[in-house]
Protein backbone atom coordinates (compact mmCIF):
# COMPACT_ATOMS: atom_id res chain seq x y z
CA UNK A 1 0.00 0.00 0.00
CA UNK A 2 1.44 3.60 -0.58
CA UNK A 3 2.72 5.43 2.31
CA UNK A 4 -0.12 7.73 3.44
CA UNK A 5 -3.17 6.07 2.62
CA UNK A 6 -5.96 6.11 5.12
CA UNK A 7 -7.63 2.70 6.29
CA UNK A 8 -10.73 2.18 7.36
CA UNK A 9 -11.50 2.22 10.71
CA UNK A 10 -12.02 -0.96 13.25
CA UNK A 11 -15.86 -0.28 13.19
CA UNK A 12 -16.08 -0.13 8.75
CA UNK A 13 -13.77 -3.50 9.02
CA UNK A 14 -15.78 -5.41 11.92
CA UNK A 15 -19.43 -4.57 10.35
CA UNK A 16 -18.50 -5.11 6.92
CA UNK A 17 -20.19 -8.18 5.11
CA UNK A 18 -17.23 -9.90 4.24
CA UNK A 19 -15.75 -10.06 7.50
CA UNK A 20 -17.04 -12.77 9.12
CA UNK A 21 -16.28 -12.35 13.58
CA UNK A 22 -12.93 -12.65 15.06
CA UNK A 23 -11.86 -13.53 18.30
CA UNK A 24 -9.15 -14.24 20.35
CA UNK A 25 -8.92 -17.54 22.19
CA UNK A 26 -7.81 -17.65 25.89
CA UNK A 27 -5.19 -20.39 27.03
CA UNK A 28 -7.77 -22.35 27.87
CA UNK A 29 -10.12 -22.59 24.96
CA UNK A 30 -6.73 -22.61 22.75
CA UNK A 31 -5.19 -26.10 24.29
CA UNK A 32 -8.84 -27.22 24.01
CA UNK A 33 -8.77 -26.98 20.63
CA UNK A 34 -5.29 -28.09 19.84
CA UNK A 35 -6.37 -30.90 22.07
CA UNK A 36 -9.17 -31.76 20.27
CA UNK A 37 -7.97 -31.43 16.85
CA UNK A 38 -4.61 -33.18 18.14
CA UNK A 39 -2.43 -31.06 16.15
CA UNK A 40 0.56 -28.34 17.43
CA UNK A 41 -0.26 -24.68 16.79
CA UNK A 42 2.22 -24.56 13.49
CA UNK A 43 -0.27 -26.78 11.90
CA UNK A 44 -3.18 -24.32 11.75
CA UNK A 45 -3.61 -21.98 8.63
CA UNK A 46 -1.99 -18.84 9.57
CA UNK A 47 -3.72 -15.36 9.62
CA UNK A 48 -1.16 -12.11 9.68
CA UNK A 49 -0.43 -10.05 12.61
CA UNK A 50 -1.16 -7.32 10.78
CA UNK A 51 -4.45 -8.33 8.76
CA UNK A 52 -6.67 -5.48 8.82
CA UNK A 53 -9.74 -8.15 10.60
CA UNK A 54 -7.40 -7.90 13.79
CA UNK A 55 -4.40 -5.50 14.14
CA UNK A 56 -6.98 -3.87 16.52
CA UNK A 57 -7.02 -6.56 19.27
CA UNK A 58 -3.15 -6.19 19.89
CA UNK A 59 -2.52 -10.04 19.13
CA UNK A 60 0.83 -11.22 19.40
CA UNK A 61 2.07 -14.51 17.81
CA UNK A 62 1.41 -17.71 18.53
CA UNK A 63 -2.18 -16.65 19.62
CA UNK A 64 -5.37 -18.24 18.04
CA UNK A 65 -8.12 -16.81 16.57
CA UNK A 66 -11.46 -18.08 16.35
CA UNK A 67 -13.28 -17.42 12.89
CA UNK A 68 -17.21 -18.03 12.97
CA UNK A 69 -17.93 -17.88 9.37
CA UNK A 70 -21.65 -18.19 7.61
CA UNK A 71 -21.38 -20.84 5.21
CA UNK A 72 -23.36 -21.90 2.43
CA UNK A 73 -22.86 -25.60 3.44
CA UNK A 74 -23.34 -26.05 6.92
CA UNK A 75 -24.51 -23.03 8.87
CA UNK A 76 -22.49 -21.29 10.82
CA UNK A 77 -18.94 -22.97 10.68
CA UNK A 78 -15.50 -22.26 12.77
CA UNK A 79 -12.01 -22.09 11.64
CA UNK A 80 -9.22 -21.48 13.34
CA UNK A 81 -5.95 -19.62 12.46
CA UNK A 82 -2.74 -19.08 14.45
CA UNK A 83 -1.19 -15.64 13.94
CA UNK A 84 1.86 -15.51 12.69
CA UNK B 1 -17.64 -34.70 11.38
CA UNK B 2 -19.21 -33.98 14.16
CA UNK B 3 -22.64 -35.70 15.30
CA UNK B 4 -23.48 -31.05 16.21
CA UNK B 5 -22.62 -30.10 12.66
CA UNK B 6 -25.49 -32.29 10.87
CA UNK B 7 -28.05 -31.28 14.07
CA UNK B 8 -27.05 -27.18 13.25
CA UNK B 9 -28.09 -28.14 9.63
CA UNK B 10 -30.45 -29.81 10.21
CA UNK B 11 -31.96 -27.25 12.51
CA UNK B 12 -32.22 -24.70 9.66
CA UNK B 13 -34.80 -26.72 8.37
CA UNK B 14 -36.15 -28.44 11.45
CA UNK B 15 -38.79 -25.11 12.65
CA UNK B 16 -40.45 -25.37 8.94
CA UNK B 17 -40.91 -28.87 8.77
CA UNK B 18 -42.59 -28.71 12.19
CA UNK B 19 -44.63 -25.75 10.85
CA UNK B 20 -45.79 -27.66 8.23
CA UNK B 21 -48.82 -29.44 8.29
CA UNK B 22 -47.33 -32.64 7.82
CA UNK B 23 -48.67 -36.03 10.01
CA UNK B 24 -46.04 -36.75 12.90
CA UNK B 25 -45.02 -40.25 11.19
CA UNK B 26 -44.38 -37.58 7.52
CA UNK B 27 -42.19 -35.58 9.82
CA UNK B 28 -40.27 -37.89 11.13
CA UNK B 29 -39.48 -39.99 7.76
CA UNK B 30 -38.89 -36.31 6.29
CA UNK B 31 -36.19 -35.40 8.72
CA UNK B 32 -34.57 -39.16 8.60
CA UNK B 33 -33.80 -38.86 4.89
CA UNK B 34 -32.82 -34.90 5.66
CA UNK B 35 -30.45 -36.38 7.33
CA UNK B 36 -29.23 -39.51 5.57
CA UNK B 37 -28.96 -36.89 2.41
CA UNK B 38 -26.51 -34.71 4.23
CA UNK B 39 -24.27 -37.48 6.05
CA UNK B 40 -24.42 -39.31 2.13
CA UNK B 41 -22.46 -36.35 1.01
CA UNK B 42 -19.50 -36.64 3.55
CA UNK B 43 -16.62 -37.52 2.12
CA UNK B 44 -14.31 -41.13 2.74
CA UNK B 45 -11.64 -40.80 5.16
CA UNK B 46 -8.52 -40.81 3.23
CA UNK B 47 -10.17 -39.23 0.04
CA UNK B 48 -8.66 -37.20 -2.21
CA UNK B 49 -10.46 -33.92 -2.02
CA UNK B 50 -7.90 -32.03 -3.98
CA UNK B 51 -7.64 -34.00 -6.54
CA UNK B 52 -11.74 -34.42 -7.04
CA UNK B 53 -11.83 -30.41 -6.66
CA UNK B 54 -9.57 -29.99 -9.33
CA UNK B 55 -10.88 -32.08 -11.73
CA UNK B 56 -14.53 -30.56 -10.92
CA UNK B 57 -13.27 -26.97 -11.79
CA UNK B 58 -10.92 -27.30 -14.27
CA UNK B 59 -13.40 -29.84 -16.27
CA UNK B 60 -16.03 -27.28 -16.53
CA UNK B 61 -13.50 -24.82 -17.13
CA UNK B 62 -12.71 -26.47 -20.36
CA UNK B 63 -16.46 -25.13 -21.57
CA UNK B 64 -16.01 -21.93 -20.76
CA UNK B 65 -15.88 -18.83 -23.02
CA UNK B 66 -11.77 -18.34 -23.99
CA UNK B 67 -11.81 -14.82 -24.37
CA UNK B 68 -14.99 -12.89 -24.47
CA UNK B 69 -16.44 -10.04 -22.28
CA UNK B 70 -19.68 -9.67 -20.81
CA UNK B 71 -21.25 -6.64 -20.60
CA UNK B 72 -22.53 -5.95 -16.95
CA UNK B 73 -25.36 -3.44 -16.97
CA UNK B 74 -26.47 -3.13 -20.37
CA UNK B 75 -24.34 -0.56 -21.19
CA UNK B 76 -20.59 0.59 -21.00
CA UNK B 77 -19.38 -1.99 -18.33
CA UNK B 78 -16.86 -4.71 -20.20
CA UNK B 79 -15.74 -7.06 -17.21
CA UNK B 80 -13.35 -10.23 -17.93
CA UNK B 81 -15.18 -13.01 -17.88
CA UNK B 82 -14.75 -16.88 -18.68
CA UNK B 83 -11.51 -18.89 -18.82
CA UNK B 84 -9.46 -15.46 -18.24
CA UNK B 85 -10.45 -14.54 -15.16
CA UNK B 86 -10.84 -17.93 -13.49
CA UNK B 87 -7.08 -18.13 -14.24
CA UNK B 88 -6.05 -14.56 -12.85
CA UNK B 89 -8.12 -15.93 -9.92
CA UNK B 90 -6.24 -18.91 -9.33
CA UNK B 91 -3.07 -17.25 -10.31
CA UNK B 92 -3.13 -14.75 -7.79
CA UNK B 93 -2.09 -11.67 -10.09
CA UNK B 94 -1.93 -8.63 -7.94
CA UNK B 95 -4.07 -6.59 -10.32
CA UNK B 96 -6.99 -7.90 -12.32
CA UNK B 97 -7.21 -6.47 -16.38
CA UNK B 98 -10.68 -4.87 -14.94
CA UNK B 99 -10.82 -3.86 -11.60
CA UNK B 100 -14.32 -3.57 -10.51
CA UNK B 101 -16.34 -2.42 -7.49
CA UNK B 102 -20.23 -3.00 -6.73
CA UNK B 103 -21.39 -0.26 -3.91
CA UNK B 104 -24.48 0.12 -2.65
CA UNK B 105 -25.97 3.00 -1.15
CA UNK B 106 -27.16 4.58 2.28
CA UNK B 107 -30.90 4.33 2.94
CA UNK B 108 -31.57 7.88 3.05
CA UNK B 109 -29.50 8.31 -0.22
CA UNK B 110 -31.52 5.77 -2.23
CA UNK B 111 -33.16 7.89 -4.87
CA UNK B 112 -31.89 8.18 -8.40
CA UNK B 113 -30.82 11.65 -8.01
CA UNK B 114 -28.32 11.23 -5.37
CA UNK B 115 -27.12 8.62 -6.83
CA UNK B 116 -26.47 9.51 -10.04
CA UNK B 117 -24.94 12.82 -8.19
CA UNK B 118 -22.89 10.25 -6.37
CA UNK B 119 -21.55 8.48 -9.34
CA UNK B 120 -20.48 11.66 -10.34
CA UNK B 121 -18.70 12.04 -7.72
CA UNK B 122 -16.73 9.00 -7.99
CA UNK B 123 -15.93 8.31 -11.38
CA UNK B 124 -12.44 10.34 -12.67
CA UNK B 125 -13.74 13.66 -14.19
CA UNK B 126 -10.33 14.90 -16.24
CA UNK B 127 -10.45 18.36 -17.96
CA UNK B 128 -10.79 17.00 -21.15
CA UNK B 129 -14.06 15.13 -20.21
CA UNK B 130 -15.46 18.40 -19.37
CA UNK B 131 -14.21 20.64 -22.32
CA UNK B 132 -15.63 21.38 -25.47
CA UNK B 133 -12.34 22.65 -27.52
CA UNK B 134 -8.99 23.81 -26.53
CA UNK B 135 -7.37 25.95 -29.00
CA UNK B 136 -3.81 28.03 -29.09
CA UNK B 137 -4.52 31.97 -29.11
CA UNK B 138 -0.76 32.94 -30.85
CA UNK B 139 -1.66 36.42 -30.75
CA UNK B 140 -1.79 36.78 -27.07
CA UNK B 141 0.24 33.47 -26.48
CA UNK B 142 -2.14 31.69 -24.35
CA UNK B 143 -4.35 28.65 -24.33
CA UNK B 144 -8.18 28.54 -24.76
CA UNK B 145 -10.41 26.00 -22.94
CA UNK B 146 -13.87 26.04 -23.47
CA UNK B 147 -16.38 24.30 -21.39
CA UNK B 148 -18.79 22.00 -21.96
CA UNK B 149 -21.58 24.46 -19.87
CA UNK B 150 -24.50 21.77 -19.84
CA UNK B 151 -22.22 18.90 -18.59
CA UNK B 152 -20.42 21.06 -15.74
CA UNK B 153 -23.19 21.80 -14.45
CA UNK B 154 -24.71 18.39 -14.31
CA UNK B 155 -21.55 17.47 -12.57
CA UNK B 156 -22.18 20.16 -10.36
CA UNK B 157 -18.28 21.16 -11.12
CA UNK B 158 -17.83 25.31 -10.28
CA UNK B 159 -15.13 26.86 -13.64
CA UNK B 160 -13.08 28.22 -9.68
CA UNK B 161 -12.83 24.74 -9.02
CA UNK B 162 -11.07 23.98 -12.30
CA UNK B 163 -8.74 26.47 -12.33
CA UNK B 164 -7.09 25.90 -8.91
CA UNK B 165 -7.03 22.28 -9.65
CA UNK B 166 -4.86 23.36 -12.78
CA UNK B 167 -2.68 25.48 -10.83
CA UNK B 168 -1.98 22.83 -7.93
CA UNK B 169 -0.98 20.28 -10.85
CA UNK B 170 0.89 23.00 -13.20
CA UNK B 171 3.69 25.91 -11.67
CA UNK B 172 3.90 28.85 -12.91
CA UNK B 173 0.23 29.33 -14.78
CA UNK B 174 -2.33 32.48 -14.49
CA UNK B 175 -6.30 31.53 -15.41
CA UNK B 176 -8.79 33.87 -15.69
CA UNK B 177 -12.72 32.76 -16.56
CA UNK B 178 -13.96 34.48 -19.09
CA UNK B 179 -18.03 33.30 -19.69
CA UNK B 180 -17.73 29.80 -20.70
CA UNK B 181 -13.71 29.90 -21.56
CA UNK B 182 -11.11 29.47 -19.11
CA UNK B 183 -7.99 31.09 -20.61
CA UNK B 184 -4.24 30.02 -19.30
CA UNK B 185 -1.09 31.87 -19.44
CA UNK B 186 2.14 30.93 -19.04
CA UNK B 187 4.79 33.41 -16.22
CA UNK B 188 7.39 33.31 -18.26
CA UNK B 189 9.05 36.21 -20.03
CA UNK B 190 9.52 34.04 -23.43
CA UNK B 191 6.65 31.92 -24.19
CA UNK B 192 7.01 29.63 -27.17
CA UNK B 193 4.56 28.12 -29.20
CA UNK B 194 6.09 24.36 -28.04
CA UNK B 195 5.56 25.58 -24.46
CA UNK B 196 1.70 26.09 -25.47
CA UNK B 197 1.38 23.03 -27.47
CA UNK B 198 2.84 21.14 -23.77
CA UNK B 199 0.76 22.70 -22.08
CA UNK B 200 -2.88 22.16 -23.74
CA UNK B 201 -1.74 18.21 -23.82
CA UNK B 202 -1.00 18.44 -20.18
CA UNK B 203 -4.00 20.60 -19.48
CA UNK B 204 -6.43 17.68 -20.98
CA UNK B 205 -4.78 15.33 -18.23
CA UNK B 206 -5.65 17.34 -15.37
CA UNK B 207 -7.59 15.87 -12.51
CA UNK B 208 -11.14 17.24 -11.74
CA UNK B 209 -12.98 15.35 -9.73
CA UNK B 210 -13.76 12.20 -8.67
CA UNK B 211 -11.56 9.49 -7.65
CA UNK B 212 -8.08 8.48 -9.97
CA UNK B 213 -8.74 4.90 -11.55
CA UNK B 214 -12.48 4.96 -11.46
CA UNK B 215 -12.91 5.40 -15.45
CA UNK B 216 -16.53 4.01 -15.27
CA UNK B 217 -19.09 4.48 -12.97
CA UNK B 218 -23.08 3.76 -13.84
CA UNK B 219 -26.15 3.76 -11.60
CA UNK B 220 -28.20 0.43 -12.02
CA UNK B 221 -31.51 -0.12 -10.41
CA UNK B 222 -32.16 -3.44 -8.52
CA UNK B 223 -35.71 -4.39 -7.26
CA UNK B 224 -35.61 -2.23 -4.62
CA UNK B 225 -32.35 -0.02 -4.45
CA UNK B 226 -29.48 1.36 -7.01
CA UNK B 227 -26.41 0.11 -7.32
CA UNK B 228 -23.43 1.42 -8.70
CA UNK B 229 -21.21 -0.31 -10.56
CA UNK B 230 -18.01 0.97 -11.22
CA UNK B 231 -14.55 -0.04 -13.51
CA UNK B 232 -11.67 0.76 -11.75
CA UNK B 233 -11.40 -0.08 -7.83
CA UNK B 234 -9.98 2.05 -4.55
CA UNK B 235 -12.01 0.66 -1.64
CA UNK B 236 -10.52 3.21 0.75
CA UNK B 237 -11.40 6.53 -1.53
CA UNK B 238 -14.80 4.92 -1.95
CA UNK B 239 -15.07 4.78 1.44
CA UNK B 240 -14.97 8.28 2.54
CA UNK B 241 -17.88 9.28 0.05
CA UNK B 242 -21.00 10.19 1.49
CA UNK B 243 -23.79 8.10 1.06
CA UNK B 244 -21.60 5.00 0.36
CA UNK B 245 -22.91 2.16 2.58
CA UNK B 246 -19.28 0.68 3.87
CA UNK B 247 -20.38 -2.13 5.09
CA UNK B 248 -21.61 -3.84 1.69
CA UNK B 249 -19.45 -2.09 -0.69
CA UNK B 250 -17.19 -5.06 -2.76
CA UNK B 251 -14.23 -5.00 -5.20
CA UNK B 252 -13.21 -7.73 -7.41
CA UNK B 253 -9.34 -7.16 -6.80
CA UNK B 254 -8.17 -9.99 -3.99
CA UNK B 255 -5.03 -8.32 -2.92
CA UNK B 256 -7.14 -4.98 -2.37
CA UNK B 257 -9.78 -6.62 -0.27
CA UNK B 258 -6.70 -8.56 1.98
CA UNK B 259 -5.11 -4.89 2.61
CA UNK B 260 -8.49 -3.58 3.75
CA UNK B 261 -10.51 -6.33 5.17
CA UNK B 262 -8.37 -8.81 6.13
CA UNK B 263 -7.68 -12.30 4.72
CA UNK B 264 -11.17 -13.91 5.80
CA UNK B 265 -12.47 -11.30 3.43
CA UNK B 266 -10.24 -11.85 0.72
CA UNK B 267 -11.31 -15.78 1.00
CA UNK B 268 -14.94 -14.96 0.80
CA UNK B 269 -14.32 -13.05 -2.25
CA UNK B 270 -12.29 -15.64 -3.87
CA UNK B 271 -15.27 -17.83 -3.31
CA UNK B 272 -17.76 -15.74 -4.70
CA UNK B 273 -15.37 -14.28 -7.60
CA UNK B 274 -14.96 -17.58 -8.91
CA UNK B 275 -18.64 -18.50 -8.43
CA UNK B 276 -19.59 -15.89 -10.39
CA UNK B 277 -17.54 -16.43 -12.82
CA UNK B 278 -18.65 -20.01 -13.30
CA UNK B 279 -22.39 -19.12 -12.81
CA UNK B 280 -22.37 -16.76 -15.57
CA UNK B 281 -21.16 -19.36 -18.53
CA UNK B 282 -23.75 -21.10 -17.05
CA UNK B 283 -21.45 -23.83 -15.13
CA UNK B 284 -22.59 -24.97 -11.84
CA UNK B 285 -19.57 -26.02 -9.84
CA UNK B 286 -20.49 -27.62 -6.10
CA UNK B 287 -19.24 -24.64 -3.78
CA UNK B 288 -17.12 -27.12 -1.26
CA UNK B 289 -14.85 -27.55 -4.14
CA UNK B 290 -14.19 -23.75 -4.28
CA UNK B 291 -14.40 -23.21 -0.35
CA UNK B 292 -11.54 -26.17 -0.50
CA UNK B 293 -9.59 -24.37 -2.97
CA UNK B 294 -10.19 -20.50 -1.36
CA UNK B 295 -9.32 -22.07 2.08
CA UNK B 296 -5.55 -23.24 0.42
CA UNK B 297 -5.10 -20.69 -0.78
CA UNK B 298 -5.22 -18.13 2.11
CA UNK B 299 -3.92 -20.94 4.55
CA UNK B 300 -0.30 -18.91 4.79
CA UNK B 301 -2.37 -15.68 5.75
CA UNK B 302 -1.61 -14.02 2.51
CA UNK B 303 -3.02 -14.93 -1.07
CA UNK B 304 -1.18 -17.94 -1.94
CA UNK B 305 -1.18 -18.53 -6.28
CA UNK B 306 -1.95 -22.22 -7.40
CA UNK B 307 1.09 -22.69 -9.47
CA UNK B 308 5.09 -22.36 -9.37
CA UNK B 309 5.68 -19.82 -7.37
CA UNK B 310 2.51 -20.48 -5.08
CA UNK B 311 1.39 -23.92 -3.88
CA UNK B 312 3.01 -26.15 -5.69
CA UNK B 313 6.18 -24.70 -4.90
CA UNK B 314 5.68 -24.63 -1.29
CA UNK B 315 5.08 -28.17 -0.88
CA UNK B 316 7.51 -29.05 1.35
CA UNK B 317 8.32 -32.52 -0.51
CA UNK B 318 11.02 -32.58 -3.11
CA UNK B 319 10.12 -34.80 -5.37
CA UNK B 320 6.45 -33.48 -5.64
CA UNK B 321 8.37 -30.17 -6.39
CA UNK B 322 10.25 -32.03 -9.12
CA UNK B 323 7.62 -33.65 -10.72
CA UNK B 324 5.64 -30.77 -11.25
CA UNK B 325 7.85 -27.82 -13.02
CA UNK B 326 11.30 -27.19 -12.65
CA UNK B 327 12.24 -30.79 -12.56
CA UNK B 328 16.47 -30.28 -12.47
CA UNK B 329 16.27 -26.88 -10.40
CA UNK B 330 14.94 -28.58 -7.47
CA UNK B 331 16.46 -31.88 -7.66
CA UNK B 332 20.14 -29.89 -7.25
CA UNK B 333 18.60 -27.50 -4.47
CA UNK B 334 18.07 -30.94 -2.55
CA UNK B 335 21.36 -32.52 -3.32
CA UNK B 336 23.36 -29.09 -2.43
CA UNK B 337 21.14 -29.04 0.70
CA UNK B 338 21.05 -32.50 1.69
CA UNK B 339 17.43 -32.74 2.00
CA UNK B 340 14.95 -35.40 2.18
CA UNK B 341 11.63 -36.58 1.71
CA UNK B 342 9.30 -38.50 3.52
CA UNK B 343 7.89 -39.99 0.63
CA UNK B 344 3.71 -39.58 2.25
CA UNK B 345 2.32 -37.55 -1.11
CA UNK B 346 0.71 -39.25 -3.93
CA UNK B 347 3.33 -38.52 -6.72
CA UNK B 348 6.58 -39.17 -5.06
CA UNK B 349 4.57 -43.12 -4.29
CA UNK B 350 3.73 -43.17 -7.62
CA UNK B 351 7.41 -42.94 -8.58
CA UNK B 352 8.93 -45.48 -6.58
CA UNK B 353 6.09 -47.63 -7.36
CA UNK B 354 4.71 -47.93 -3.70
CA UNK B 355 1.25 -47.73 -2.50
CA UNK B 356 0.37 -44.18 -2.23
CA UNK B 357 -1.49 -42.86 1.10
CA UNK B 358 -4.60 -42.09 0.34
CA UNK B 359 -8.03 -43.25 0.02
CA UNK B 360 -7.82 -47.53 0.42
CA UNK B 361 -4.48 -46.91 0.33
CA UNK B 362 -4.14 -45.10 3.85
CA UNK B 363 -4.85 -47.68 6.05
CA UNK B 364 -2.68 -51.38 5.76
CA UNK B 365 -5.04 -54.00 7.78
CA UNK B 366 -8.74 -54.22 7.58
CA UNK B 367 -10.60 -56.49 9.32
CA UNK B 368 -14.16 -56.62 8.97
CA UNK B 369 -15.78 -56.14 12.26
CA UNK B 370 -19.02 -58.23 12.04
CA UNK B 371 -17.53 -61.56 12.04
CA UNK B 372 -15.25 -63.22 14.87
CA UNK B 373 -11.83 -61.37 14.88
CA UNK B 374 -10.39 -64.24 16.48
CA UNK B 375 -11.02 -66.40 13.08
CA UNK B 376 -9.86 -63.20 10.59
CA UNK B 377 -6.38 -63.34 12.86
CA UNK B 378 -5.95 -67.16 12.79
CA UNK B 379 -6.40 -66.86 9.06
CA UNK B 380 -3.72 -64.54 8.51
CA UNK B 381 -0.90 -66.32 10.78
CA UNK B 382 -1.16 -69.35 8.85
Amino acid sequence: MTIGAIYLNDDEIKNHVLVPKHEILNAKDKDAVLKKYNITVEQLPKILKEDAAIKSFGVKTGDVVKITRKSVTAGISTYFRTVI
Amino acid sequence: MDESVVQDVLGLYEEKIDKSDLSAKEKSALKKSLKDRYTNMYYDCGEAIGVIAAQSISEPATQTTLRSYHRAAGIGLNITQGLPRILEIFDARKEPVTPAMKIYLQKEFNTKEKAIKIAASIKETNLKHIMTLDSLDLGNMTVEVELDKKLIEKLSIEPDKIVSAVKRKIKNLNGSIEGNKIIFEINKDKVTVKDLQTLRFKLREVHVKGIKGITHCIVEKTSNEFVLYTLGSNLIKVSKIEGIDISRMKSNNIFEIVETLGIEAARTTIVSEITDTLRGQGVDTDVRHLLLVADTMTQSGDIQAIGRYGLSGSKSSVLARANFEETIKHLVDAAVHGLSDELNGIVENVMIGKTARVGTGLVEVVMKTQETPVKVVKEKKE
